[in-house]
């Protein structure tokens, strides 16, 4: 079919809906808000059902309750909001309900901006909320890939009864590119959704009782349920890591950048190759699980690593554990909203090598 | 020989772990039997809250999910939401509905969720320990107000069916109690009433049922239930707020 | 190829809208368009602008830092973005609602007086596309008749009637420039 240009924000919320979502929960903020603007007009279209919750506690609460009853449902956010979200992302993670939820990142602390930012990766990559849990996190560098790993994320949650994050920042949400969506399945029920015996949707007596829970009073039990979470994590983290690398063949340097940052480092990097200096890049599409495995192979070859970020320098700690000290990972990193230019990250290179 | 009494079909086998005089047994056995005489047992979600019945789905046999504290109205939202078609609960405390879950039983009244909330009120955090609790009464000695509670240092206690009942959204609110057989049997009447209002899809559904804490309000089983008259029901007075039911007057 | 072009102006202008209709104009020509506007409170009736990226290969950086073209639609937009023109650029001004001159030496400079031409077609609103005319004209990234398409397709059937006037504005302003 015929390519659109879209905004990334409404992108997500029109992949979601062909991947079968029917149920959104949001919350206003900035800059996400297409998201709901857009979901609000299309679910009426579609027989699928947009609220605006009183907050985003009650958004993921929702969530929750969709999920939890066989849905496949999507929440989105901003810093602010995702950080109240987190107590309901632990119980979700808890009780193994998949769901997507959508955090288009802003510069924090606090209230801070609604500029572009990477200042979540922490808190989305080390579970974010109460209690030993991970959940996937999917960082597109552009909106044609916002699209597919929408998709990927609905498939990934249900495949593995998860909540997973797709993280994007201001200006994945705000920025227009072509896309090409996938064929539209406006019927109620999503082709590629499994079906969820485990759900609550009223007990006939002829399957066990659905109880979805993550209260486990008894220690020992709570032991057996974490060991079986942590087996699903360490499942999860060793199919589905997913990232690209470019000129790394070659290169003395290799830059480590997600999402739209990726996208400035390309730019650096095609600049400081046609001046001969031999750089390349790993792109980490999934942040968590991280792309350890092919860093490492890399610090082999390449004599340092460089991460450039929209933060005060958060995935490097990930960069370091996987390099392991075999070779000097520096760091280059704006914050506040404040996006890296590509002469600065150019000026890094030339430093680096 | 003919079975005179039996247990509700809504009720699992398992033993009630409240404490002894508590009266959440008496509740749960009132929404089982209105799930049962409706016929629903098989179409009916229930959402357990943060609180003493947070093991709720360890004795409704019925589907359950177990909410985070305060957000059971939220997530009965996304139950209904997906299954119109089928009956949603929440069983909730005082605690749990009427201070940390405010916003939440709020909202899902005002849009009028076609839900019902089982709302147990007896004045204190009972799983905590004992703590004061948004509807204590003042005067009221808890683990948190240990001189008592002081109306100025945090004001009257919350009347919940009076506030829930000026919303648009609710259909049905009615506040009863669940001291003597005869105020249980009125209890009984109110939670079917709740569970019919839902099922004629007249809007968001709430009964108050005010209930005893022996083991933190320091009492015996028997002096709870006499407080419960003496000093709960004056503050909180019981009858029906609101009823736009289908054939209500 | 790789062509950075920003545009900015009062909100209101259009200043957005020229950048999807350059967009989409690229898209069609199978180029790889980008299009990133300023947001936030500025959006509302104060500063606007947006940057459009158009290459022939997968664009790098979403953002236009240093444009290689600026359409700059009224006084604060020049003051603020002709110094971060690139070095040989290319500065399109409305000289309508600009009284100033630019000051670069190293830049191509061309006055268009979009708000002029547009009254004298007889609706001051197409202002914007006078000037996106004389940019195209000058840069030549797409065909007239793509950017016709894309402008179809945004005004949709509601507004069809709106296209002549557009059209009008369009080769007027590409007139101005030749």
């Amino acid at each position: 079919m015929a390519k659109l240009l879209m905004k990334g924000n409404e992108a997500i919320a029109e992949s979601a809906i062909r991947s079968g979502c029917r149920f959104f929960f949001g919350y206003p903020i900035t800059p996400q808000n297409q998201i709901p603007e857009y979901m609000s007009k299309r679910m009426p279209q579609i027989g699928g059902t947009f609220l605006q919750a009183e907050s985003e506690v009650s958004a993921i609460n929702m969530v929750y309750g969709a999920s939890g009853s066989g849905a496949r449902v999507m929440t989105s956010s901003s810093g602010p909001g995702i950080s109240l979200k987190q107590e309901g992302i632990s119980y979700l993670a808890g009780a193994q309900l998949p769901c997507v939820i959508v955090n288009i990142m802003r510069g924090g602390p606090g209230l801070g901006s609604i500029q572009p930012s990477q200042g979540d990766y922490f808190q989305s990559t080390r579970g974010g909320g109460h209690g030993d849990y991970r959940v996937p996190v999917l960082a597109p560098s552009s909106v044609s890939e916002a699209v597919s790993l929408t998709q990927r994320a609905f498939d990934l949650a249900d495949q593995y009864r998860t909540p997973v994050i797709l993280l994007g920042d201001g200006m994945i949400g705000q920025m227009m590119e072509p896309v090409d969506l996938p064929d539209q399945p406006d019927q109620p029920a999503a082709p590629s959704a499994p079906s969820k015996p485990w759900a609550a949707t009223g007990w006939d007596g002829s399957r066990p009782r659905s109880i979805i829970n993550s209260l486990y009073i008894d220690p020992s039990a709570l032991e057996r349920h974490n060991t079986m979470l942590q087996d699903k994590f360490a499942e999860i983290a060793k199919n589905e890591v997913a990232y690209s690398s470019e000129h790394t063949d070659d290169a003395d340097l290799i830059i480590i950048a997600y999402g739209t940052v990726a996208r400035i480092a390309r730019s650096a990097i095609r600049a400081a190759r046609a001046s001969g200096i031999k750089v390349g890049m790993i792109r980490p599409i999934t942040l968590w699980p991280f792309p350890s495995e092919p860093i490492a192979r890399a610090a082999r070859t390449a004599k340092a690593f460089l991460t450039v970020e929209m933060s005060a320098g958060q995935m490097v700690d990930d960069a370091r554990l996987a390099v392991g000290g075999l070779k000097p990972v520096y760091f280059y990193g704006r914050t506040g909203g404040m996006v890296p230019a590509v002469r600065d990250v150019l000026a890094r290179i030339k430093e680096a090598v | 020989m003919s079975i005179v009494f039996s247990k509700p079909l809504s009720l699992t086998d398992n033993v009630l772990t409240y404490c002894p005089g508590c009266t959440h047994g008496i509740i749960h056995r009132l929404v089982a039997e209105a799930i049962d005489d409706l016929g629903v047992q098989s179409q009916t979600i229930g959402v357990a809250p943060v609180g003493c019945a947070v093991f709720a789905y360890n004795f409704f046999a019925v589907d359950m999910l177990q909410a985070a504290h305060g957000r059971a109205p939220a997530v009965a939202t996304g139950v209904k939401r997906v299954h119109p078609d089928k009956i949603v609960f929440t069983y909730q405390g005082d605690g749990d509905l009427a201070s940390i879950g405010m916003a939440e039983i709020m909202h899902a009244a005002a849009r009028g969720e076609k839900i019902t909330t089982i709302f147990v009120n007896n004045a204190i955090y009972g799983m905590t320990g004992g703590q004061m609790a948004p509807t204590t009464l003042v005067g009221q000695v808890t683990t948190t107000s240990p001189y008592g509670r002081s109306e100025e240092l945090t004001g009257k206690p919350i009347r919940v069916s009076e506030i829930i009942s000026q919303l648009d959204g609710t259909a049905y609110a009615a506040r009863v109690s669940a001291h003597d057989p005869k105020h249980v049997m009125e209890a009984k009447k109110a939670i079917r009433k709740a569970f019919e209002t839902q099922r004629g899809g007249a809007g968001f559904s709430m009964v108050e049922v005010l209930s005893t804490c022996p083991t933190n309000w320091g009492m015996t089983p028997i002096e709870a239930l006499k407080w419960v008259a003496t000093d709960m029901v004056p503050y909180y007075p019981l009858g029906v707020y609101k009823d736009l039911s289908k054939g209500a007057a | 190829m790789e062509k950075r072009v920003l545009i900015a102006g009062f909100g209101g202008q259009g200043v957005l809208l020229m950048g999807q209709l350059l967009s989409k104009a690229g898209m069609r020509e199978n180029l790889e368009v980008c299009w990133m506007p300023s947001y936030g409170p500025e959006m509302r009736g104060g500063e606007a602008n947006c940057g459009v990226v158009i290459a022939d290969e997968p664009i790098g950086s979403p953002l236009v830092t240093e444009p290689d073209v600026a359409i700059l639609m009224n006084r604060p937009s020049l003051d603020k973005f002709e110094p971060i023109i690139a070095p040989g650029g290319t500065l399109l001004y409305n000289s309508s609602l600009i009284d100033a001159e630019p000051a670069r030496t190293d830049i191509m400079v061309y006055d268009v007086p979009c708000n002029d031409i547009a009254v004298k077609l007889g609706n001051a609103r197409v202002a914007n596309m006078v000037m996106l005319g004389a940019f195209n004209a000058l840069a030549g990234l797409v065909s007239m008749e793509s950017l016709l398409d894309a402008l179809r397709e945004t005004l949709g059937k509601g507004k069809e009637r709106l296209i002549p006037i557009n059209q009008q504005a369009l080769a007027a302003g590409a007139e101005s420039v030749a």
